[in-house]
């Protein structure tokens, strides 16, 4: 019994490399939201100045599923993800918004004209307290939000195809039953 | 792997030092001294380890404007992190909050030193030669006694 | 062609390291004298062989080579001469690289100075040491080989993060190294005792200069770190617990406490297991530094690029050696009885006191860098652990520590007496209330722990003084016959002096600019002056230049003291071109009492200028007490008795060990 003793800092190391090895290869940047399940923040936000597309605010969530999309004309990996933005637009099940995160309103205007403007409606986040309310940390993020207005899922980054496919999608498929 | 390289490189661009900006600080000496200390607790999210107090992220900048605007409308020091986590999980706690997932963390040091500490006690007392008189020695202790005074008669065990 | 005799002679290496591998340990095993003879010889080779590798790496770099990937990556032909140096070790490939180096340095000299050590045991420790480079030889030639060729080679290099840029930088992870690889040499004695069964007093004898030589090492290197992040962060902090400082610091505890216990193992052939489980963990914390670093399980500020494939190696590696030695420890460590008794109030209990306080500053610091990553494993759930957790938990460890490092040294062995101990510290008491008094005079608006913290430094230095003191009789016999029993004192004593002094004075550096510090941020316009604790400040210009290769602003305050000019501070902010990156030079101005830091920021709209001017209290102390500490470690290592040529043959039996024969 008291050899037993002597296993300890073994085992320990054991415990220790298991746990090592599951972390391996993660990405550990990536904080989980802690807005999820929770009803989205009361916020109402104006159009982009100058843009044909109405503001955001939070009761326009009431009534359809809604994905957020919070973009900058200043941030690179959001032109990347904005083809699937414009994919997801075409659908008629849900409401695609967007949250111009931090933008001047005549560089956020020039990069919808150039890229496409996927968005039902946008909200223009000048200060960047809406994004705060909703816990943005890094440009782009996107929301999925239920018809009762309650935050479902986030995704922090830009989107690839995969992560529409094997997350927003069935996050939204989820909600329309 | 992309969004790692593209944190690796907002933390290349990003300069270190000069956080708080004179715009920034507050009148009332008190209070900005009380918003130093909140903004220290806070985990500045888009540059890993550093308080948004020592950051010159742009978050990092709104948070402390942020942190600042709810002391001055009378925020408690703890209203005002409150406030912060509500929006951003316990994560950006740099302290983290005493409770069921964090318990190991915060008894850990106090329940090591206990046993640890304990052992030795055991240990130190039941070899402190107490009585004057002293107990014959074992088998054991005397085949000790003569590897000590002869270590190279030693046998391999 | 020189990148290739590089790449050559580590493939050498790799095979040299085998040959002394299976001839050391397999030589000891099987008794063949031979073998173990020739474990000497490889050893040897063996850091000829890296030398060569690490000169052909520093060549490319010195005529910067762009051809070779790694120099491209990390070097720029306008860069001085000293940063394309230090820039072969200011990357992955390349501090590998030197890590080789600096094993197979300290395995060639236990091969060269190795002569009074039974050959049995040298083969082993060699034999361990060259595993040990084989691992890491095998990790550089299959993931970080530092000689990949480029083709075609590009015009000109990517440069080197210019934060590198800096001197304090270039010097500090060679001394963490050296520090880090010291430890092995102590994790091989250690491995070779646990083979062999037997531990004693030579043996902690054998290992003791050489904890000294990593102890010092490494008290060196994460000190220059420190101060580099003084002055090129720009705010004033120098320790952040940051997880990468954090891998530094875990072994320089675990070493520490190596450093004590070894006293018990030598002179009272007690604490045998704990020691050599000690000697484990202290190398094992600098493995796992470097994995940490590395890997990308933990994110932080300082963290190389990380890549899996290096990740999953680093870890298997870290499993076999020290998996491999704890499981061996476990097998083998219930057989090694300990010999000398003694109560829980003697020389020997305060130096138990000491590792277990030491031990759970250890555990404490691990636990808080990886909690973290276990929560994630375990539940998914993500936490920060950060400075306000360590100073929760770390500075209660130590109030207790430096209490007894007071009292320790002054009490006996076996059987101490405390009340004589408590009376004869009654100096180090009355000091304390002095300078607590004067503290509380100079600065009564602190948090009252910071009096604590300068009590405890009074304390400790005065105690420290005074066990000196009475080993030279000073006051008791004429000053020229303390001073000769002084320098007739053993180095060790010295040593100790120096060490715990050091301490002392690394505590009121602490505690004061963590308590004191007088920061003042605001917009300045040029000509305006402004008051920080004291001195006026006045910006007398900004004015812009070319450095060697950056481009800079450079501030002029000139500080007055009292009216009359005291010193002039430029800060500076550096652009550097090729890395399109920042850095901030701050100016600082050390007086007794602390450093005047002045830092230059960016311009206003209005014309003005951005200024952060601070007083941190006593921070030169920090460096101070670091310095001594360092130079408590060598002259402790310049002892007679430690030195490897010492023991000779004079194996002696332990002093009349078990107790009850008393």
């Amino acid at each position: 019994m008291r050899k037993l003793l002597y296993f300890i800092p073994a085992l320990i190391m054991a415990g220790l490399g298991a746990a090592f090895y599951l972390q391996l290869g993660k990405d550990a940047s990536v904080v989980p939201s802690a807005l999820i399940d929770r009803a989205a923040p009361e916020f109402a936000l104006d159009p982009i100045e100058g843009h044909d597309r109405p503001g955001l605010a939070s009761a326009d969530f009431r009534g359809q599923v809604t994905v957020v999309n919070v973009f900058a004309s200043w941030c690179l990996p959001c032109r990347a993800e904005h083809p699937l933005v414009m994919a997801l637009a075409e659908r008629d099940d849900i409401q695609v918004a967007g949250l111009n995160y931090k933008d001047k309103p005549e560089d956020a205007r020039r990069w919808l004209a150039e890229l496409g403007d996927p968005y039902d409606r946008i909200g223009a986040d000048q200060t960047g307290r809406v994004g705060i309310d909703f816990g943005v940390y890094g440009v782009p993020e996107t929301f999925v939000i239920d018809r009762n207005g309650v935050v479902r899922f986030k995704h922090v980054g830009p989107l690839t195809e995969e992560h529409v496919r094997k997350s927003i999608l069935p996050a939204i498929e989820a909600l329309q039953k | 792997m992309t969004r790692r390289l593209l944190i690796a490189l907002a933390l290349l661009l990003a300069s270190p030092a000069l956080a708080v900006m004179p715009d920034e600080v507050l009148d009332d000496p008190a209070l900005e001294a009380r918003a130093r200390e909140v903004s220290k607790e806070l985990r500045c999210l888009v540059c890993q380890n550093q308080s948004i107090d020592d950051s010159n992220a742009d978050l990092a900048r709104d948070l402390r404007v942020l942190v600042r605007e709810r002391l001055v409308a009378g925020d408690s020091n703890d209203q005002a992190l409150e406030f912060i986590v509500d929006r951003y999980g316990d994560y950006v706690l740099l302290k983290p909050p005493v409770q069921a997932n964090t318990l190991a963390l915060w008894a850990g040091p106090a329940v090591i030193f206990l046993i640890a500490g304990g052992i030795l006690l055991v240990r130190v007392r039941r070899k402190t030669p107490l009585s004057s008189a002293p107990p014959a020695l074992t088998a054991d202790e005397e085949a000790r006694v003569l590897r000590a005074l002869d270590p190279d008669r030693q046998e391999r065990d | 062609m020189i990148p290739e005799l590089g790449n050559f002679a580590l493939a050498l290496a790799l095979i040299v390291s085998f040959v002394m591998t299976g001839a050391g340990l397999a030589g000891a095993q099987m008794g063949n004298a031979a073998w173990m003879v020739a474990a000497r010889p490889a050893a040897i080779a063996l850091f000829g062989l890296s030398s060569i590798a690490f000169a052909a790496l520093t060549w490319a770099f010195v005529v910067s080579d762009f051809s070779v990937s790694n120099v491209a990556a990390n070097s720029h032909s306008l860069k001085p001469m000293l940063y394309k140096v230090s820039g072969v070790w200011g990357n992955h490939e390349g501090s590998m690289l030197l890590w080789v180096l600096m094993l197979s340095l300290f395995g060639a000299a236990v091969a060269v100075l190795g002569d009074n050590l039974p050959p049995g045991l040298r083969a082993r420790v060699l034999g361990v040491q060259g595993g040990i480079a084989f691992g890491f030889l095998l990790f550089i030639l299959l993931t970080s080989n530092p000689f990949d060729r480029l083709d075609p080679a590009p015009l000109d290099g990517q440069g080197l993060n210019p934060l590198l840029q800096d001197p304090g930088l270039a010097f500090h992870p060679p001394m963490l190294y050296l520090g880090y690889v010291g430890l092995s040499v102590t994790f091989c004695f250690a491995i070779a005792a646990l083979i062999e069964g037997k531990v004693d007093a030579a043996w902690a004898r054998w290992v003791r200069p050489w904890t000294l030589a990593a102890w010092s090492s490494l008290t060196l290197g994460i000190a220059l770190g420190s101060w580099w992040a003084y002055y090129e962060l720009g705010w004033g902090g120098w320790w952040f617990w940051d997880p990468v400082e954090n891998a530094s610091f875990m072994p320089w505890l675990a070493a520490t406490a190596l450093l004590h216990s070894a006293i018990v193992v030598e002179k009272r052939d007690a604490l045998k297991t704990w020691t050599v489980l000690l000697a484990i963990i202290a190398f094992s914390f600098s493995l796992l530094g470097t994995f940490l670093v590395r890997s990308g399980v933990l994110t932080s500020v300082h963290a190389f690029a990380t890549d899996p494939a290096r990740g999953l190696y680093i870890l298997l590696f870290l499993l076999a050696v020290i998996g491999g030695s704890l499981t061996l420890f476990a097998i083998r460590a219930p057989a090694m009885k300990s010999g000398g008794l003694f109560a829980p109030v003697s020389r020997e209990g305060a130096l138990v006191l000491n590792n277990l306080l030491l031990s759970t500053a250890l555990a404490t610091v691990l636990l808080g860098t990886l909690y973290p990553l276990f929560l994630e494993v375990v539940s998914g759930d993500k936490v920060s652990v950060g400075p306000p957790f360590f100073n929760a938990t770390f500075v209660p460890l130590m109030i207790p520590l430096i209490i007894a490092m007071a009292a320790g040294p002054l009490m006996g062995w076996k059987r101490g007496d405390l009340a004589g101990v408590l009376s004869r510290l009654k100096v180090a008491g009355i000091a304390v209330g002095i300078a607590i008094a004067v503290t509380w005079w100079a600065q009564s608006d602190g948090p009252p722990l910071a009096l604590l913290g300068i009590g405890l430094a009074a304390w400790l230095f005065v105690g420290t003084l005074i066990e000196f003191a009475e080993r030279t009789r000073l006051f008791r016999v004429p000053l020229s016959n303390s001073l000769r029993r002084a320098a007739g004192l053993p180095r060790s004593a010295w040593g100790l002096l120096l060490g715990h002094a050091g301490v002392a004075i690394l505590v009121a550096g602490v505690t004061g600019s963590s308590a004191w510090t007088v920061e003042k941020i605001q917009a300045m316009a040029i000509g305006e002056a402004i008051d920080v604790a004291g001195y006026s400040f006045t910006l007398d210009a900004v004015t812009e230049g070319q450095g060697p290769n950056y481009q800079y602003r450079r501030a002029a305050f000139t500080v007055r003291h009292d009216g009359k000019v005291y010193d002039v501070l430029e800060p500076e902010k550096r652009f550097f071109p090729v890395e399109r990156n920042e850095t901030t030079e701050a100016a600082i101005r050390s007086t007794f009492l602390g450093d005047l830091y002045a830092v230059i920021g960016d311009e206003t709209p209005q014309g003005t200028w951005v200024t952060r001017i601070y007083f941190n209290p006593l921070v030169p102390w920090i460096w101070a007490g670091c310095l001594i500490m360092v130079a408590g470690g060598l002259v402790s290592l310049s002892d007679r008795r430690l030195r490897i040529g010492a023991p000779q043959r004079k194996r002696a039996t332990p002093s009349p060990a078990p107790a009850p024969a008393e």
